[in-house]
């Protein structure tokens, strides 16, 4: 299939119905609008629902209600959205239904602007809602890796009964870029015998559930699904390296910032510096070997993490590099992006010893 | 001698966990009656509240779905939407549905979704203990409105079945009560009445049943189906409120 | 002839029964307590039992079944 030009949001909508997604529950809000227009223009196309909720709230119970029901479902918002839908994503990830949930960032907190941001870092990989449960959290930084991260992220979400979110940014979901739709080899994926589709008799009585009243069972329950992160974390790592081999400075950045700090690495590389980066793809779960690797190489002398947020990945960078290397932050927030010389002067004071 | 009354085969043969004398048990069983006369129990799709019937995944022997307080009837979308050939109902309480859940079920019935909502007003919360609920009569004495609901503080009791019966996606309204035996005859009906609706895809039906709470209205269990009797339905008049043709 | 059995070990004695039975036959026993701690209905004088099954249907736990 030959290159189109597309806008992200409408990107991730195409790659969605592509991936089997029939099902589309959302409510409007700036900056992923796209999202849901594209979605119910081409969804009753495709055989599907596209489905204008209340509210963020109803939308996401809808999700759940149709995961439940063993379809193919998401929802998008952004920042504020996300906030309301976040006791259905607790019951969604409780009650171990798949779907795939898209924020496209802006900056907060409160009603904050409709720009790009990353400062729902925490609020995405940390939880969100209530209990003990995460997201694979998955961070696109072109909008071909979105419309493939799409696909991964279904069948994800198919793989381990998780809720996966897609974590893009108003940069990402309002930029027109060349993509590809390739026909995609699913995984293997296991039936979906639990869902409720009317009981005959020939499987137990499917019920979706969150509710464990007795307290051991509960725990047990909670054990089983942190059993299922343990593998998620075995199998699902993502992150790039770039040009870290003789870094001097690795610079750490997902998403949009690290498309940024890659121009900020070619400034950097006519003056003679060294700089790596390692750009995580998947936030959740974390790729804490990536960097406890290339902390501990003799080249590396600092760690510097680019935001668009006042510093949330930066904890966990600085948590996987355990203090073997100092690490250092720089970040813009409020819907302002960084700039490369912004950034390559952070990595000369860094680089000077002065950060 | 022949079988007159028997459990229904809808309804799961283990103990409910309801306070003695609560008619939660009664509208359990003629929702599982209304589904095995219509024979739908392999096709339908329950939706259980957060409240005194949040176990009711537990009950209802069919597959179900446990939704986050007030939610029941937008995850009841979301089923129907996938399955639009299977039956599905929500059963729900007074806190959830007229309050926490008021957007959901307005939206729901707006948007005519064919599925069944069994609402039930006893006019209290009681799973949480005897709060006062959208549908508390007014100086009804409640744990959170121990001087009596009063209308300048509190408002006034909402009257869901009237409210909803507005909206042009209710295809079936009827608010019937479960204190005397022809009361009951008269609630399987309307229950079987709303899911027949569903099923020739009419749009959303709701049944609204007066209830009661012996525990929480601190009262004997005949003693509630009196109060009901004197003091519910003066204000909660029963009959079909919408009746699409 | 008709008859009403109680699973009177699931009753919880909330008398609704008793209080709709035209007969006036369903009564509470008061010699024994059930595993629930309960005195459980039941008709002493069954012959008296028209079997119209409004102790059934009023009953909230469904543990009354009707013969007739």
């Amino acid at each position: 299939m030959s290159k189109v030009l597309m806008k992200g949001n409408e990107a991730i909508a195409e790659a969605a119905i592509q991936a089997g997604c029939r099902y589309f529950f959302g409510y409007p809000i700036t900056p992923q609008n796209e999202i849901p227009a594209y979605m119910a223009k081409r969804l009753p196309q495709a055989g599907g629902t596209f489905l204008q909720a209340e509210s963020e709230v109803a939308a996401i119970n809808m999700v759940y209600g149709a995961a439940g029901a063993g379809a193919r479902v998401m929802t998008s918002s952004s920042s504020p959205g996300i906030s309301l839908k976040q006791e259905g994503i607790s019951y969604i990830a409780g009650a171990e239904l798949p779907c795939l949930i898209v924020n496209i960032v802006r900056g907060g907190p409160g009603l904050g602007g409709i720009q790009p941001a990353q400062s729902d870092y925490f609020q995405s990989v940390k939880g969100g809602g209530h209990g003990d449960y995460h997201l694979v959290v998955l961070a696109p930084s072109t909008i071909q890796e979105m419309v493939d991260l799409v696909q991964e992220g279904f069948d994800i979400a198919d793989q381990y009964r998780n809720p996966v979110m897609i974590l893009g940014d108003g940069m990402l979901g309002q930029m027109m870029e060349p993509v590809e739709f390739e026909e995609r080899k699913s995984r293997r994926l296991p039936p979906k015998d639990w869902a409720t589709t009317g009981w005959k008799g020939d499987r137990p009585r499917a019920v979706i559930n969150s509710l464990f009243i007795n307290p051991q069972v509960l725990e047990n329950h909670v054990n089983k699904i942190y059993r299922k992160y343990q593998e998620i974390k075995a199998n699902e790592t993502m992150a790039e390296c770039c040009n870290c081999e003789d870094a001097e400075i690795i610079v750490s950045a997902y998403g949009t910032t690290a498309r940024i700090v890659k121009s900020a690495m070619e400034m950097a590389a006519r003056k003679g510096i060294k700089v790596g980066l390692i750009r995580p793809i998947t936030l959740w779960p974390f790729p804490t070997e990536t960097f406890q690797e290339w902390a501990q190489r003799d080249h590396v002398k600092a760690f510097l993490t680019v935001e668009m947020s006042m510093g949330q990945m930066v904890e966990d960078v600085t948590l996987s590099i355990g203090g073997k290397k100092p690490s250092h932050f720089y970040g813009r927030t409020g819907g302002m992006v960084p700039n490369p010389a912004d950034i390559l002067a952070e990595i000369e004071k860094v680089r000077g010893g002065n950060a | 001698m022949a079988k007159v009354f028997e459990r229904p085969k809808s309804l799961i043969d283990i103990p409910m966990h309801y306070c003695p004398g609560c008619t939660h048990g009664i509208v359990h069983r003629l929702v599982a009656e209304a589904m095995d006369e219509l024979n739908i129990r392999e096709k339908t799709i329950g939706v259980a509240p957060v409240g005194c019937a949040v176990f009711a995944y537990d009950y209802f022997n069919c597959d179900m779905q446990e939704a986050a307080h007030g939610r029941a009837p937008a995850v009841a979308a979301g089923i129907k939407r996938v399955h639009p050939d299977n039956v599905v109902f929500t059963y729900q309480g007074d806190g959830d549905l007229a309050s926490i859940g008021a957007a959901e079920i307005v939206h729901a019935a707006n948007r005519g979704e064919k599925i069944t909502t069994v609402f039930i007003n006893n006019a209290i919360y009681g799973m949480t203990g005897g709060q006062m609920a959208p549908t508390t009569l007014l100086d009804q004495v409640t744990a959170t409105s121990p001087y009596g609901r009063k209308p300048e503080t509190e408002g006034y009791p909402i009257r869901v079945s009237e409210m909803l019966a507005t909206l042009e996606g209710a295809a079936y309204i009827e608010r019937v009560s479960v204190h005397d035996i022809k009361h009951i005859v008269r609630a399987k009906k309307a229950i079987r009445k709303a899911f027949e609706y569903q099923l020739e895809g009419r749009g959303f039906t709701l049944v609204e049943v007066l209830s009661t709470c012996p525990t929480n209205w601190g009262m004997t269990p005949a003693e509630s189906l009196k109060w009901l009797q004197d003091n519910m339905i003066p204000y909660y008049p029963l009959g079909v409120k919408k009746e699409a043709k | 002839m008709a008859k009403a059995t109680f699973d009177e070990n699931r009753c919880k004695g909330c008398e609704l029964c008793v209080s709709v039975c035209p007969k006036k036959i369903v009564v509470m026993a008061e010699d024994r307590i059930n595993e629930k701690g309960y005195h459980p209905a039941t008709v002493e004088d069954m012959d008296k039992c028209i079997g119209c099954a409004f102790c059934a249907m009023m009953c909230p736990d469904v543990v009354i079944e009707v013969e007739k």
